[in-house]
């Protein structure tokens, strides 16, 4: 017997699929499936040769930003932004706190607990974009509908991971406080609230962050913040006001995201 | 035996001067808020805020009944959309694996120069939202399926960077260690050592990624970037609010089947 018989390399077997007839199947569905989604994409190569020049502009644009020349639409878009990040924050949370009570099983009563977690999932379910969209429909355009929007955006996101949280906490203070004779309200401000308070401020920061993100979206439909001046700028083909306003967008969002978390390991 | 009397006989949670520093800060808070308020209503025109629940039953007046036959024009539009979404989740994933191997501590070649580099990649594409990517590609390579599939390739690369680092970066070192032990190359530790233990949160990453990309190339053709987005402007520019309603049926189907689909394959994978 000689060694060479025994295999000197090693391959590590499938893991996800083994049976070796599904996974040709699996990957034979990939390829039709690659086949024909690209042969129905359409793409215009004259239009997109063209555009590479005025790409070119907009990486120009971004490597000499020009803040001056439109500074008022943008410091203008940014206090409404700005504004509208926090009105909404603040609103939405204090909506969401007794949504987010409401939704958690261990506290609410069948049909609220129903009720809540309908909301929720209504507010989930719209994108902030087509919620957007509605509302400047309905209340007209600017920052007011953008307010309205991230509130309503905000009530799902946070009364969800709340109601989750308050589901997880520990039972057994619960009890306690409830076997001193304490009235419901009591439980929840000396058992519940206590044990969720930490996390709720993070959220609460964090929805921030994410409530400025998008408040830079919504105002391409017209609810009013950056993104109106950015939508503007484009549309000029301004690529070096554009590329200011992307820069001050990834500067704050930055400058939020590390305060953000910094905060929350203070507070936690 | 002594009485302690001098004590109150309330317990309370915190010391009178936290108390007031926590007052101090709702205070500002609140008056934080008010000025916001003041200074974001500034132009807001409050009798078109009074008409709005008029605004509101006369949409929703028009929006029923949905006008079904409509849908019939709708589904390439959602082939469309769901190719955005795939292709571009491919795309972004193809270009976040190189970055999350930089920007991990323990794989980038360079902590000085390539690390901050990938770092900061991650964070442009994640704090700009995959719609003004669409507005920016629209304008420069022009309207179609082409320009939502970069918007939602180059938003994915962060996302999926990020979440992939912070796996790489977790990865158990006795393993690589074992692997080097042999005497394999940086790439065959690589493939051996840190690979298989990313696969499963690779997976994940990807699935979640497409399920969002899902969501968010609905609204793509909004600006212009193709999918079901650009028939839902359509209808919106000539106030067909019925079209609307099945449009938004539509889309809101296509997420929770995606949803669903996402849910059930990193149930599988995990």
């Amino acid at each position: 017997m000689t060694p060479s018989a025994y295999p000197t390399t090693w391959r590590r077997p499938p893991q996800i699929i083994r049976d070796r007839r599904w996974r040709l199947a699996v990957r034979l569905g990939i390829v039709v499936y690659l086949a024909l989604a690209i042969s129905t994409v359409e793409v215009n190569w004259a239009r997109v040769y063209e555009g590479l020049d005025r790409g070119w502009n907009f990486v120009l644009g971004f490597l000499r930003p020009d803040f001056s020349s439109r500074w008022n639409d943008i410091a203008q878009g940014l206090t409404e932004s700005l504004t509208m990040t926090l009105t909404s924050t603040v609103v939405g949370v204090a909506i969401s706190v007794p949504i987010g009570i409401g939704a958690a099983r261990n506290l609410a009563p069948r049909p609220v607990y129903y009720l809540c977690r309908g909301i929720i999932a209504v507010s989930r379910a719209l994108q902030e974009v087509i919620v957007a969209i509605f509302l400047v429909a309905m209340f007209g355009f600017g920052p007011f509908a953008g307010f309205l929007t991230l509130s309503f955006a905000t009530i799902g996101f946070l009364s969800k991971l709340l109601a989750e949280d308050i589901e997880d906490i520990d039972a057994g203070q619960v009890e306690a406080i409830r076997s001193t004779g304490a009235s419901w309200a009591q439980v929840i401000n000396y058992a519940v609230q206590p044990q969720v308070m930490p996390r709720l401020t993070g959220l609460s920061l964090y929805r921030l962050d994410i409530n400025f993100r998008e408040s830079a979206v919504i105002g391409i439909v017209g609810a009013g913040g950056i993104g109106a001046t950015l939508n503007t700028a484009i549309d000029r083909y301004e690529y070096d006001s554009a590329g200011a306003i992307l820069l001050i967008i990834i500067a704050i969002v930055m400058v939020a995201e590390y305060g953000s978390s910094h905060l929350r390991k203070y507070l936690q | 035996m002594t009485e302690i009397t001098h004590h109150s006989q309330v317990w309370s949670h915190r010391t009178p001067r936290t108390r007031l520093f926590m007052w101090v800060g709702w205070l500002a808070l609140v008056a934080l808020f008010v000025w916001c308020w003041q200074v974001m209503t500034r132009d807001t025109i409050w009798f078109f805020v009074a008409d709005a629940p008029r605004q509101a039953a006369d949409i929703a007046s028009r929006m029923v009944p949905p006008r079904w036959s409509y849908l019939g024009e709708l589904w390439r539009p959602l082939w469309d959309t769901i190719n955005i979404a795939t292709l571009g989740t491919i795309g972004g994933v193809v270009m976040a694996v190189p970055v999350a191997f930089l920007a991990a501590r323990n794989t980038t070649p360079s902590a000085r120069f390539l690390r901050p580099l990938a770092l900061f990649v991650i964070v442009a594409s994640r704090s700009i939202n995959s719609l003004i990517w669409a507005l920016l590609l629209v304008a420069i390579i022009g309207p179609g399926l082409l320009a939502g599939i970069v918007a939602i390739a180059l938003r994915s690369i962060g996302f999926v960077g990020k979440l992939l680092y912070e796996a790489i970066e977790e990865t158990d070192q006795s393993q690589i260690e074992a692997i080097e032990a042999t005497g394999a190359s940086p790439a065959q530790v690589l493939n051996y050592g840190i690979v298989p233990q990313i696969m499963p949160a690779f997976w994940g990453i990807t699935v979640f990624r497409w399920d969002i990309n899902i969501r968010e190339s609905t609204i793509l053709g909004l600006v212009g970037a193709g999918g079901i987005g650009l028939k839902l402007q359509a209808s919106l520019n000539v106030l067909a609010w019925s079209q609307v309603t099945v449009i938004l049926l539509l889309i809101l189907a296509t997420v929770v089947v995606s949803e669903w689909v996402s849910a059930r394959m990193r149930h599988a994978i995990i």
